[in-house]
């Protein structure tokens, strides 16, 4: 069933999009990530122009992350204040980061910087986290289900001011960090054209020592605002929100974020853990394969970007 | 320039004596709506060749029938591997290349139409690009690799043999247009040449226009843009929030 976008102007398969929609959605449920870094070069893949993949991606994941937020409310797994936190430093990166990536346009190689961005980004956390999930499951297995729990040591962290509780979480550390990771998340996300998602994720658990329950509907909750910000970013600056092409993602990706959730809350930590990092280093390698393999057409047409 | 180019034909046909065939010509539409279901569309055209004397010996009667979308500025990048990586090392930003450019003959081209008189009207797709001071060593290679990519991906389309000629008198060919098209005003030219010079010229617009919901939203977005990412917002929220309720219910 074919469907004419208006504002891509494009005509593809209907059933196709509500298929990368469901998928990404799934991811969303399972893992807590927006699923951008997949969905935008899907994209890519069934003939959409660039910027309309980016702009009405980011307005796809607000839909289906609201779905997947409200799915962890009523399990009570979102720790809405450390959300706010992330989000205000989000907002604030992402405004940044616009302004950067606008700053890159005009220098050129803007792709090949966001092309670096994911190599580099997805490779390095997909690596981290497949190694450290692994030992994990292998210290579970050796010294039976329950290790007991690694008290976490003090250091600059625990100095810093501003401290706060964060209940949900159990924890009482200052603001400042998840403030930083919020803004950092942020830049990457508006230069990357995702909800940053799979950087929050483990960015929680390593760097902020946030239970890996948690961390999934807390991340979903941060990325409602940033990809919302995104979008709004995007309608006004280059109109390249399409509505039907969102709607068709959508549709496809709330029902599939609610069949995540519940796939997610069965598996154990440990294994969402290493399955999301397979799939990001998967990603990761197929990028690098871009930029080190000879394409076999050496030019290539940009009719958007040129005045 | 279109008065200019039709007191050409005219001068070069009378230069010619007994040689004043003129098109009369049709095409199976005028207008091209672009619907929410829209898959490409086929266009049918066809004519005559009008004459007030005999049909002439000289030299071969060719047809060649253009039809052109809106022209665009287009940047074309050249790739260049540097320290183990690809990266665009070129970019030649061409003035104008249009969306979407088909040729139809009854013969091969250069059989029918002189360089000349392809330059001068415009008429093979590599003249139909305007690249002026693009900034690249090799400006050639450039709008080369745009034909072809373009042509590829089936926008620029040159069909020699496609256009049928009975009795050197009526002609016929169809044009297969992509549904992934510009909108905006599309040109028809058909060119009659005898010993592959032009002696007739016959052109009109085919308009292409989203129509319903399509020019309903295309509009908003671009003219109340952030009214337009708000309602893409809402949009957002209360399907998210549905997709939850039903499940909820569902659940029960």
């Amino acid at each position: 069933m074919q469907i004419y976008l208006p504002i891509a102007e494009v005509s593809v398969n209907a059933l196709v999009l509500l298929g990368i929609g469901g998928l990404i959605g799934i991811l969303s449920g399972i893992f807590g990530v927006g699923g951008g870094f997949l969905m935008t070069p899907l994209l890519f893949f069934i003939g959409i122009p660039p910027v309309v993949a980016v702009a009405t991606g980011a307005n796809q994941i607000v839909a289906s992350s609201i779905s997947g937020v409200l799915a962890h409310l009523r399990r009570r797994t979102v720790d809405i204040r450390m959300g706010i936190v992330l989000t205000i430093g989000g907002v604030i990166g992402a405004g940044a980061g616009v302004q950067l990536f606008a700053f890159l346009t005009r220098l050129g190689q803007v792709d090949l910087l966001v092309r670096v961005c994911y190599v580099v980004f997805l490779g390095i956390i997909g690596g981290l986290m497949l190694i450290e999930s692994v030992r994990a499951i292998r210290r579970a297995r050796k010294t039976g289900p329950v290790a007991p729990p690694e008290r976490r040591r003090r250091g600059w962290v625990d100095a810093l001011p501003f401290k706060m509780r964060f209940r949900t979480s159990g924890l009482y550390i200052s603001v400042l960090p998840p403030l930083a990771v919020g803004t950092l998340v942020g830049v990457l996300a508006a230069v990357m054209g995702v909800g940053g998602g799979f950087i929050m994720v483990p960015a929680m658990i390593y760097l902020l020592h946030m239970p890996t329950k948690v961390v999934v509907g807390t991340s979903l909750f941060q990325i409602i605002f940033v990809t919302g910000f995104a979008t709004l970013m995007h309608a006004i600056t280059t109109q390249s929100v399409d509505l039907v092409l969102a709607l068709l993602l959508l549709v496809g990706g709330v029902i599939g974020a609610q069949v995540g959730t519940r796939i997610g809350v069965k598996l154990r930590a440990e294994q969402l853990r290493i399955l999301l990092a397979l799939m990001v280093l998967a990603v990761s390698l197929r990028l690098a394969g871009d930029l080190f393999l000879q394409p076999a057409e050496l030019f290539s047409i940009d009719a958007t970007g040129a005045p | 320039m279109k008065p200019l180019v039709i007191a050409l034909c005219l001068v070069l046909g009378l230069a010619q004596p007994g040689a004043t065939e003129e098109i009369v010509a049709g095409l199976s539409q005028d207008e091209i709506s672009i619907t929410a279901n829209f898959d490409g569309s086929e266009i049918l055209v066809f004519g005559a060749v009008s004459r007030d004397a005999p049909i002439p010996d000289t030299g071969e009667l060719g047809v060649v029938i253009t039809v052109e979308g809106p022209s665009r500025p287009v940047a074309v990048r050249r790739k260049e591997r540097i320290a183990g990586i690809w990266v665009n090392v070129e970019t030649a930003e061409i003035d104008s290349a249009p969306t979407f450019y088909a040729v139809a003959t009854n013969a091969p081209f250069d059989e029918v139409m002189s360089a000349v008189e392809d330059l001068r009207h415009g008429v093979s797709v590599p003249e139909a690009i305007r690249a002026v001071d693009v900034g690249v060593q090799n400006p050639v290679d450039f709008t080369r690799a745009l034909v072809r990519i373009r042509s590829d991906q089936g926008y620029y389309q040159l069909r020699e043999h496609a256009v049928t000629v009975r009795e050197q008198t009526l002609f016929d060919t169809r044009f297969r247009l992509p549904a992934n098209l510009t909108e905006g005003d599309y040109r028809a030219r058909i060119f009659l040449t005898r010993d592959r010079q032009v002696i007739s010229m016959f052109e009109t617009d085919i308009a292409v226009r989203k129509v319903g919901l399509e020019r309903v939203i295309y509009t908003l977005a671009h003219e109340r843009p952030l009214a337009y990412g708000i309602l893409a917002l809402v949009i957002a929220v209360l399907s998210g929030w549905a997709a939850s309720a039903a499940f909820q219910l569902m659940r029960r």
